[in-house]
Formats: structure tokens, C-alpha cells, sequence
């Protein structure tokens, strides 16, 4: 089962929730962080035995010598990734090019071959008896959602997966959310986390995935994502109140569950919870 | 004229209750909200809307069964997948038309559409403009720069010298977009473990795009090893440390009755927000 932990607002406590529900959990378990811009899991995991791949996607590279300047090739992409420019020369931009080949396919001249560029990293390592994943966009990359997908090929057929998911509502979140089974929507309760937590149901209900929410430092705010729930008959699967001591082991990169042990029954039940309910 | 934009890296590190600040100090400014994906200025700054614009984003291919022969040309071109049955997934299209260019009976449409909107409001402080990108749609770099544009159109117009930008979290597409050429950016952060991983990378892409940075620490009281950390960072990567803020329960609260920490309160996250600010200021004089 593939469950994702995501929320619109950021710094909710995705990565808090993700990281300890994995560790809770028994074996096979893996945690796929797919926050490639700001990859924070592996700080709490410290995953050990760690291998680092490159991961590329295809980006065109044109041989000049082919080339009569048509501009076919600029006239074809919708991303402004390549241009003719006054029958010289003929601009790329990789880090605008989503690798849709169209300018490899329409070019009379075969002038144009598409290659491999690296725009990113994926690391695996294990952590106790977790397999952690993640990916990590090179500095200066635009694009995320094709290392998403990379690390997403990552995922076993069988265990669980928990999925640790960028902020937002946009093309990074909705890469990572669209083929998990269920969804924990992490949120605060304040007018902030309620708004962005409203945009992210919206999401998730246009994916059609069950979801449920968990309330991050429930006593902060107010009651109104507590009633919103309550209205759109949303599960609240969690809710976990503010603690100063909570806070300073995040602030270390310590798991929740290693200074609150009870706490890891909790994690185990709710994914329980979840898994039946699924199974009906 | 001069544009500040202020980004994180992590999220939820308190961007918006100081930009929301930022406003009730500054003089002269226009606000934008460059963070299209999850705006949350507006719940603080409660604009007035004066004029809604349509955002055409990108196109989206559609097979019509009509015209379609199932030759199955178009399976083969899509890089993305993102054809089934000769039917679209309209959340799996890249919009890159190249099925529409290639398909030989003419058979798919390519309509642009509506991605989101974008605004133009008064507030309490002056004018603003913010936009809301559509669920699940793409972009957003596109429109966090229609966003700049408006904003700078606007202070043009009405000779006003600076533009204060909230911006979204990550390094990616509407970071860059927000970033890229501003006169400089504040990152806000935090001291976790989290918040200093993503400082670093947030700085790194500041220097590779050639941006003057500042740093302001929130809640630096909650670990003072990691803040200075996150100081020692600021050294490495060239950033002005602008001021360090206290944890201060009244920052939640006044989100809560939808103000500003600075509107709220004159509580020790206020007062150390207007230290920012004066930092922030001399900062942007003497760019």
C-alpha cells in the first residue's frame, strides 16, 4: 500500500509525520521522500549503507552541420526550450525542455538527437529496518517532477510505502500524490494551515484518493479546521498537541518517537486504521 | 525602484507573518504574493479586489473519437504516458502537443485554458497583486512572473519605489521565477536541522543566480546551537544576517484574528521584526 503524507502549506510536519509512521511500522516498510527541492527525511533517518545514483532525462542536442535553420524545431516546442535565431544559430535551453521530443521528431534534417543530461540525484540507503529513498534536484533546476517520478519507480509491489510529498497543490504535489492509494493531509490548526489545507482537499478529491487529516500542534489555534472537518466529513486521523520538547528534537533531527515511545503506537494504529477501511 | 523578495527554502517558517509586517512598516511599496500555489498573504492583509485577470496557462491535448482512427501514432510519440485507450489523462499531459502536431487525421484539439487568476487589490498599506493557480495545474512559474510584471507595472504607474514579495518554499520553478533578477531576497529560516539543510540550498541558488541575500532567523531562541549554525551558513554563503526573532506565541494568535505580528502586538516578535525591517531597509539603500 502507498500512502502519501502531503499538505498544501509547507513546514506543517509532513516530514515529522512520514519519518516516524515509518519507523513504527514493521517490517517491509520503505519512506520515499519525494520533496526533491527540500529533501528533509534522511536528516531524521540518517540512513546508513548509502548508495548515490545520477539521474538524468533527455534534453535535444542539435549538430549544427545538419541543421538549414527551418525552425521547425522552435515552432513545435511549448516550452520555449529551443530557438532559431536569425539563421545562425540555434538556442537551447535545457532547463526549460520537459523532454517531449517533439523537436527530435519534426526536424526534416534528423539534425537533432536527444541525450541524457543529469539534473539530479537519487539516494537509498536503510535506517533500522526502513528503506529510505530520496531524491535531490540539482541547484538551479526547474523541474521536479521527473526525479518525483524517478524516485517513484523506486516502490515495492508488496509492503508499505509511505511517501513524504512536497508542499503545495502544483505539478510537484500532484506527481507524487497521484498513484498512492490514500493520503494523510498534515495540517496546522490556524487560518494559514486551514486555507492551504482546504486548496490541498481539493486536490486529492480531483485525484479521487481517500484521504484523512492529521492535526499537527492541535492546540495552537483555533477550531475552525476542526469544524471544517467535521462539515466535509473528512477523518481526523491525529491529533498531536504542541510540545516545546517535540519541537527541540525536531530542531535536532531526532524522531518523535524516540523521545515519546508512546507516541509509536499511535503511528501503528492510524495506519491500521487506514488499511482497513482500504480494505473494504 | 527596487524588488525584495522574501523565500525560505523549508516551509512554514514564518515568510508570510513577516512580509504581513513588512507592510505595515514600509512606505511607498506594492505588495505582490509570488507564492501562487498556497497563498496565505491575503488572510492577514485582507485586500480589497479592483481587478481580476484570467491566467492562460498552458494548452492541454483532446482526442476526439469522432475524427480518431486509432492508428496509434500518438501512443508512440508520448513521452508521458499519458494516453490510454485513446483517451487524454488530462493531470498526466505535459501540454507539449506534439500528439496534436504528429496525429495524421487531424483528430486532437490543443485548447489553451484557464490555469488560475491573478489580482489587483488595494489594502490597508497600499495596492497589491496575488493570483491563485488552479488545482492541480502547471505554470506556476508563468504566473508568478505575470504576478512581478503586474507588480512592477503597477509601481511604475504610481511611483512607488519599492515591491515586497512573498515568495514559496523550495529551490524550483516558482522560486527561480520569483528570485531571479529582484534587487535582493530575504530568507527567512529556522533553527532545526531542517531549516539549515534548506538554507543551504536556498543560498547556493541565490549565489548561482547572482542575488544579494539577507537572512533573518524565527524562533532562533527554540535552539541557539542551531542558530548559530544557521549564522556560521550565513558567513559561508554570503548573507547579511538582518536580525534573529523570538518564539512568541502572540505571532499564532495574531493570525488567528487575521492581523500582522506587528499589528497584533507589540510583543518581542514585534519588536524584533522592526529591527529586521530597519536591517532590511538599509540593506535594499545601499543596493
Amino acid at each position: 500500500m502507498k500512502i502519501a503524507v502531503a499538505s498544501g502549506k509547507g513546514g506543517t510536519g509532513k516530514t515529522t509525520i512520514s519519518v516516524n509512521i515509518a519507523m513504527s511500522l514493521p517490517p517491509p516498510v520503505q519512506l520515499l521522500d519525494c520533496d526533491v527541492e527540500e529533501p528533509n527525511a534522511h536528516i531524521f533517518l540518517k540512513p546508513e549503507n548509502t548508495e548515490t545514483f545520477d539521474v538524468s532525462r533527455m534534453v535535444p542536442e542539435v549538430d549544427l552541420d545538419k541543421c538549414d535553420y527551418c525552425g521547425a524545431c522552435g515552432d513545435i516546442c511549448e516550452f520555449k526550450a529551443i530557438t532559431v535565431l536569425k539563421d545562425a544559430t540555434v538556442m537551447t535551453f535545457h532547463e526549460m525542455c520537459h523532454g517531449c521530443k517533439g523537436c527530435v521528431m519534426v526536424c526534416p534534417h534528423q539534425a537533432i538527437r536527444a541525450i541524457d543530461r543529469i539534473f539530479g540525484q537519487l539516494v537509498k540507503g536503510n535506517s533500522r529496518h526502513v528503506e529510505c529513498i530520496h531524491g535531490l534536484l540539482n541547484v538551479g533546476e526547474a523541474m521536479s517532477p521527473p526525479l518525483i517520478d524517478r524516485v517513484q519507480q523506486e516502490i515495492w509491489d508488496d509492503g508499505i510505502t509511505i511517501i513524504d510529498a512536497p508542499p503545495g497543490t502544483s505539478c510537484p504535489m500532484i506527481e507524487t500524490v497521484r498513484r498512492t492509494d490514500y493520503v494523510i493531509l498534515v495540517t496546522e490548526p490556524t487560518p494559514f494551515g486551514l486555507n492551504d489545507l482546504k486548496l490541498a482537499v481539493e486536490a486529492v478529491r480531483l485525484l479521487k484518493i481517500p484521504f484523512g487529516i492529521v492535526i499537527n500542534r492541535s492546540d495552537i489555534g483555533d477550531q475552525q479546521v476542526i469544524k471544517y472537518a467535521k462539515e466535509e466529513q473528512i477523518p481526523v486521523l491525529m491529533e498531536i498537541p504542541h510540545s516545546r520538547k517535540i519541537a527541540e528534537a525536531y530542531s535536532r533531527g531526532e524522531l518523535m518517537i524516540d523521545i515519546m515511545p508512546e507516541m509509536k503506537k499511535q503511528f501503528q494504529q492510524m495506519i491500521e486504521q487506514i488499511i482497513k477501511q482500504e480494505a473494504r | 525602484m527596487k524588488e525584495l523578495t522574501i523565500i525560505s527554502g523549508k516551509g512554514g517558517t514564518g515568510k508570510t507573518s513577516i512580509v504581513g509586517s513588512f507592510a505595515s512598516l514600509a512606505k511607498n511599496f506594492v505588495l505582490a504574493d509570488t507564492d501562487v500555489d498556497a497563498a496565505d498573504l491575503h488572510l492577514i492583509i485582507e485586500p480589497e479586489i479592483k481587478q481580476s485577470n484570467d491566467f492562460m496557462g498552458g494548452h492541454k491535448a483532446i482526442i476526439d473519437p469522432e475524427r480518431c482512427t486509432q492508428c496509434g501514432d500518438c501512443l508512440e510519440r508520448c513521452q508521458f504516458n499519458a494516453i490510454e485507450d485513446y483517451t487524454i489523462d488530462g493531470i498526466a499531459c505535459e501540454g507539449c502537443g506534439v500528439c496534436v502536431h504528429f496525429c495524421p487525421s487531424d483528430a486532437i484539439d490543443f485548447p489553451q485554458r484557464k490555469c488560475g487568476e491573478w489580482f489587483i487589490s488595494n489594502t490597508a498599506y497600499g495596492p497589491m497583486v496575488h493570483a491563485r493557480l488552479g488545482i492541480a495545474e502547471e505554470n506556476s512559474g508563468l504566473l508568478v512572473s505575470t504576478v512581478r510584471k503586474a507588480a512592477r507595472d503597477l509601481a511604475e504607474q504610481e511611483k512607488r519605489e519599492l515591491i515586497i514579495a512573498d515568495g514559496s518554499p523550495g529551490i524550483g520553478c516558482p522560486v527561480i521565477a520569483s528570485i531571479t533578477g529582484a534587487t535582493a531576497i530575504l530568507i527567512v529560516t529556522e533553527p532545526t536541522l531542517s531549516g539549515l539543510h534548506d538554507l543551504k540550498r536556498v543560498a547556493e541558488l541565490a549565489n548561482f543566480l547572482k542575488i544579494p541575500a539577507m537572512l533573518c532567523i524565527n524562533k532562533f531562541d527554540l535552539n541557539s546551537d542551531m542558530s548559530d549554525q544557521l549564522l556560521t551558513a550565513a558567513i559561508e554563503y554570503q548573507l547579511t544576517a538582518v536580525g534573529k526573532v523570538p518564539y512568541d506565541p502572540s505571532v499564532t494568535r495574531a493570525m488567528v484574528s487575521g492581523k500582522s505580528p506587528i499589528d497584533y502586538s507589540d510583543g518581542p516578535a514585534s519588536q524584533a521584526i522592526r529591527k529586521v525591517w530597519d536591517n532590511v531597509s538599509s540593506f535594499l539603500n545601499a543596493q
